[in-house]
């Protein structure tokens, strides 16, 4: 696994932008964690999470269905459809549940990273 | 008490209907006597005679309705005679009735002005349904036509003309513009010019002198010695009282005709009473049928002993004359004095609006429209209310502008008392209070307060209210699909199908804004495949679906997934059950008979999904569409080919059902189930579609429902073969895909339908919209273009790469998923 490392963020290697469905997301494995990548093909923008949603901590967010709430990116959860800001990962659905780590997203050429806390 | 009621026009049925309904029918006698052979019928509609309909359309209610209420209705039978001292009156063929109260209700003849030539032939009258038929008759041979009167019913006769066919049809008007009485002089040049537009010729200041003609009618004659040629000319100057039998008796009667009355409408005689155009009360006639209306609310409460007074009667009226809208309100015609006027005159549309504003500029007083009476509901409301005007009391013709909101003098401005249907007097309270009591369509709240049941001139009003109320309790009014597609399901399906879209990108493109979301996704995706049947997983609309059917297999505690392959009508050989138990039991699966008679095998992780179908596929399974919303599973008994009292067989129906439509999408599920007899072992009665076996074929019942909230199917066609079975579910099918709302099971959308099963069953069986040959072709396009897409994915190892856990490392499965065993099988760990 190919690594990055800046000041404080390790971007790792997560997959090429094609193995992204459009519109869609898929679950990335970085050492012992889940991390959800999603690829919004209209505005050309990706965002990424914790795959594990709060509300029953079931490893899905990735096969949630993407869409935008008022302009804001959200995804909602396969299993009781929760909504969740891919921005800042606040749950928009019910705002007393957990909210979702997010990380950053760069791409170089077809290749797609994921920013990571150095540690 | 005994009544007897002379004259059975609408004002005469309306007090007959007030009486009866106020008695409760007890310890009345009620008789009427009527000079028209036909019971009464809807006059102010009657041009649509022309227009298709029949008398019997245009009856306010058929004979058996009198039966029924025990009124002796004595027909085609004019009263001759009545002996106040002894409280008789005596009828044209001889019958004699005595009477406690007599109620007058004789209406008006056509006025038919002293012209010499008059009795020609061709000459007709605009009054009763008898006169269309000569006019109707006459007609074929008439190339040119005329009506004397360029008043209301002048133009009404016109209008008949024109229905009749009858090529040039003039118009001659005495005064110098046309309905002189409503509208004021702008507004009739521009009513005028928006007639001639539609074909009228229109002659103003014309008095007709003589009528032209040997034996029949050939032309008129004016005062100024100019001719007009006509075929046939139809006389429409305006109404004359019927008050002779009045006079006959004694009673008081004006020396321009009508029968005198005091506000109780009691005659110079306190047994006999006059309501309608016969009446005379304060030196006016009252021409119109909502006040007609009140004085049989007035006379039929007077006789019970209630008090109540007719006072007169706000004489505003919105009518379209010849597709053109007129409306006066109030008092049109304001001095200078009276207050100021605003005007609105577009020559170029043929619009021409005029308010009156009291000098304060506080309230209107009245108004005129012509070309367009869309806000006539809405001003006369503000009038009668005396509603405070916006302080640019212009906004109210012509809307909020700069970007304001609209001005304050909406429906939800209007008092609780104000009367929003005049004609039955219905006030916006009891309106309101109907809707909050769950009446929230137009017709269940006209069944429910009458209000918009006779002119329904208020019906747009009534429908603001409707709105209004369910908003002020939060309902959901209109059924858009979200925020990012302002269109309901059923208007979206239309429009993809009209553009032919094949994907959820292009329909947003088209359709939507934003980048949608899981509720429109879900809702598209479910329209595309129910038009077209394509691979739902291609187009890119993999990710637009429902995350079920994204993966093709229903998600479970933990994130694995079941699998169901299609068993249909759950008869299946000790091979396949073989074969499944083998799957179960090489990707250890949990499995379990589920109510749809198949086998469901639970427990598998994504990424094994391929693997498992590759196998079933291999042994002759396909796809059961379990994680759809989508034809489900048709459930059957053994039926005839082992049971004792099985009538046909059930199961072979059931399969050819299950394959006919297997792979269907619609709004939501789809369950159905067919029975060998009438002891129902299928439990087809609680299915969306289900078949009962009889003597002498099938009963077809649909729109039943189990889950949380059960319904009974109920029977759309009885002993049907099954050929005509298949064709009725394909029509119902295509019917309810094309209307319903997303996620709304069929019993839910029955329940929703205006009109219920006798209109569903109309449009099934009788094709009341003629499009039953439409809707079978669109099912056979879709049964024809069937493919398990469970084989498509197992034989496309780009669609295989999706079923995996991580992106980066496909063939690992997701560790955090965990086991645990009960009674010798595994399941789902607990969730927290």
């Amino acid at each position: 696994m190919s690594t990055i490392s800046t000041t404080d963020v390790t971007w790792f290697f997560a997959c090429k932008t094609t193995d992204v469905p459009t519109n869609g997301g898929v679950c990335v494995k970085y050492k012992d964690e889940q991390i959800a990548l999603f690829y919004f093909t209209r505005s050309d923008t990706w965002y990424a999470t914790q795959n594990l949603c709060p509300h029953r901590r079931q490893m899905a967010l990735s096969r949630g269905m993407t869409g935008t709430h008022a302009g804001e990116p959200k995804v909602a959860c396969p299993f009781h459809k929760k909504t969740f800001s891919l921005k800042d990962g606040r749950c928009l659905t019910d705002e007393h549940e957990c909210a979702l780590t997010v990380y950053p997203v760069r791409i170089e050429d077809d290749r797609v990273y994921i920013g990571v806390n150095a540690y | 008490m005994k009544i007897v009621v002379i004259g059975n026009g609408m004002v005469g049925y309306k007090f007959c209907e007030k009486i009866v309904e106020k008695t409760n029918n007890e310890g009345l006698e009620l008789v009427v006597f009527g000079e028209e052979p036909l019971p009464a019928y809807d006059r102010v509609h009657l041009s649509e005679f022309f227009s298709g309909k029949s008398a019997a359309d245009l009856g306010m209610a058929p004979l058996e309705w009198y039966a029924s209420r025990n009124i002796k209705l004595h027909l085609g039978d004019p009263v001759q005679q009545i002996d106040r001292l002894h409280k008789t009156v005596l009828s044209y063929k001889g019958i004699t009735e005595h009477y406690d109260y007599l109620v007058l209700a004789t209406g008006s003849a056509a006025f038919v002005p002293p012209i010499p030539g008059i009795d020609k032939k061709g000459v007709f009258l605009y009054r009763t349904i008898e006169d269309l038929e000569l006019m109707q008759a006459y007609a074929p041979q008439a190339r040119k036509g005329t009506v004397i009167g360029g008043g209301l019913l002048g133009l009404e006769a016109a209008k008949a003309l024109l229905d009749l066919g009858v090529k040039e049809t003039h118009v001659v008007e005495f005064a110098p513009r046309l309905m002189p009485r409503q509208i004021d002089e702008q507004g009739s040049l521009i009513l005028q010019s928006k007639l001639e537009k539609l074909g009228l010729k229109i002659h103003t200041s014309k008095n007709t002198s003589d009528i032209l003609g040997e034996g029949a009618v050939t032309g008129l004659r004016f005062s100024d010695d100019t001719v007009l040629e006509t075929d046939m000319l139809v006389i429409s100057a305006g109404i004359s009282p019927r008050d002779e039998l009045a006079k006959l008796s004694g009673l008081e009667t004006g020396h321009r005709g009508g029968i005198v009355v005091n506000e109780q409408l009691q005659t110079t005689d306190p047994s006999i009473y006059a309501i309608g155009e016969c009446a005379l009360y304060n030196g006016m006639i009252y021409g119109l049928v909502a006040p007609g209306y009140e004085m049989s609310e007035v006379a039929a409460s007077h006789i019970l002993g209630e008090q109540k007074s007719f006072t007169g009667f706000d004489m505003s009226t919105k009518l379209k004359l010849i597709g053109v809208d007129v409306a006066s309100f109030g008092n049109p015609f304001v001095s200078p004095e009276q207050g100021s006027s605003i005007v609105l005159e577009d020559t170029m549309k043929g619009i021409y609006k005029r308010i009156n504003i009291s000098p304060d500029g506080q309230h209107l007083l009245g108004g005129i429209l012509v070309g367009d009476a869309e806000a006539y509901n809405l001003l006369l409301q503000t009038c009668k209310n005396k509603v405070i005007l916006p302080p640019n009391p212009e906004d109210i013709l012509l809307g909020a502008r700069n970007g304001n909101a609209a001005p304050g003098a909406g429906v939800t401005g209007l008092p609780d008392d104000a009367v929003i249907c005049s004609c039955e007097n219905v006030s916006k309270l009891a309106i309101c209070q109907a809707v909050e009591a769950g009446n929230e369509t137009l017709d269940a709240v006209k069944k429910c307060t009458k209000a918009g049941t006779c002119c329904g001139g208020c019906a747009p009003m009534v429908k603001d209210l409707i709105t209004a109320t369910m908003k002020a309790q939060g309902k959901y009014i209109r059924n858009v699909v979200c925020e990012h597609f302002a269109y309901s399901r059923q208007e979206l399906l239309d429009l993809v199908k009209v553009k032919a879209l094949r994907s959820f990108d292009e329909v947003l493109d088209h359709y939507g804004h934003g980048e949608g979301c899981e509720v429109c996704k879900p809702v598209v995706a479910s329209i595309l495949a129910s038009l077209w049947n394509d691979m739902i997983l291609h187009k890119g609309n993999d990710t637009a679906q429902d995350s079920n059917d994204r993966y093709l297999a229903n998600i479970q505690k933990g994130g694995t997934y079941s699998v169901v392959p299609r068993v249909p009508g759950g008869e299946i050989t000790p091979e396949k059950l073989i074969v499944i138990g083998q799957v179960a039991q090489k990707y250890n699966l949990y499995t379990k008979i589920t109510g749809g008679q198949r086998i469901d095998l639970f427990g598998a992780h994504l990424s094994d999904l391929p693997l498992i179908w590759e196998e079933l596929i291999a042994a002759g399974f396909e796809s059961g569409h379990a994680y759809g919303k989508a034809l489900r599973t048709v459930k059957s008994c053994v039926g005839s080919t082992w049971c004792r009292f099985g009538l046909h067989d059930s199961v072979s129906f059931a399969i050819q059902i299950e394959e006919r439509y297997r792979g269907l999408r619609a709004p939501h599920k789809l369950k159905s189930a067919v029975s060998g007899c009438i002891r129902e072992c299928a439990e087809a009665q609680s299915k969306d579609f289900g078949i009962i076996a009889t003597e002498k074929g099938w009963n077809l019942y649909v729109c039943g429902n189990g889950g949380s909230k059960p319904q009974h199917a109920q029977l759309l066609a009885g002993d049907i073969d099954s050929e005509t079975c298949i064709r009725y579910i394909d029509r119902f099918l295509m019917f309810y895909i094309k209307t319903a709302d997303p996620l709304t099971r069929t019993a839910t959308w029955l329940n929703k339908l205006e009109g219920g099963m006798d209109y569903l069953r109309n449009v099934v069986v009788n094709d009341s919209l003629g499009i039953s040959a439409e809707l079978e072709q669109e099912m056979q396009l879709l049964v024809d273009a069937y493919k398990c897409e469970w084989k498509e994915v197992v034989e496309n190892p780009e669609l295989r790469k999706r079923f995996s856990h991580f992106v980066n490392a496909p063939e690992e499965k997701d560790p955090t998923v965990k086991f645990e065993t009960m009674r010798a099988q595994k399941k789902a760990a607990e969730w927290k």
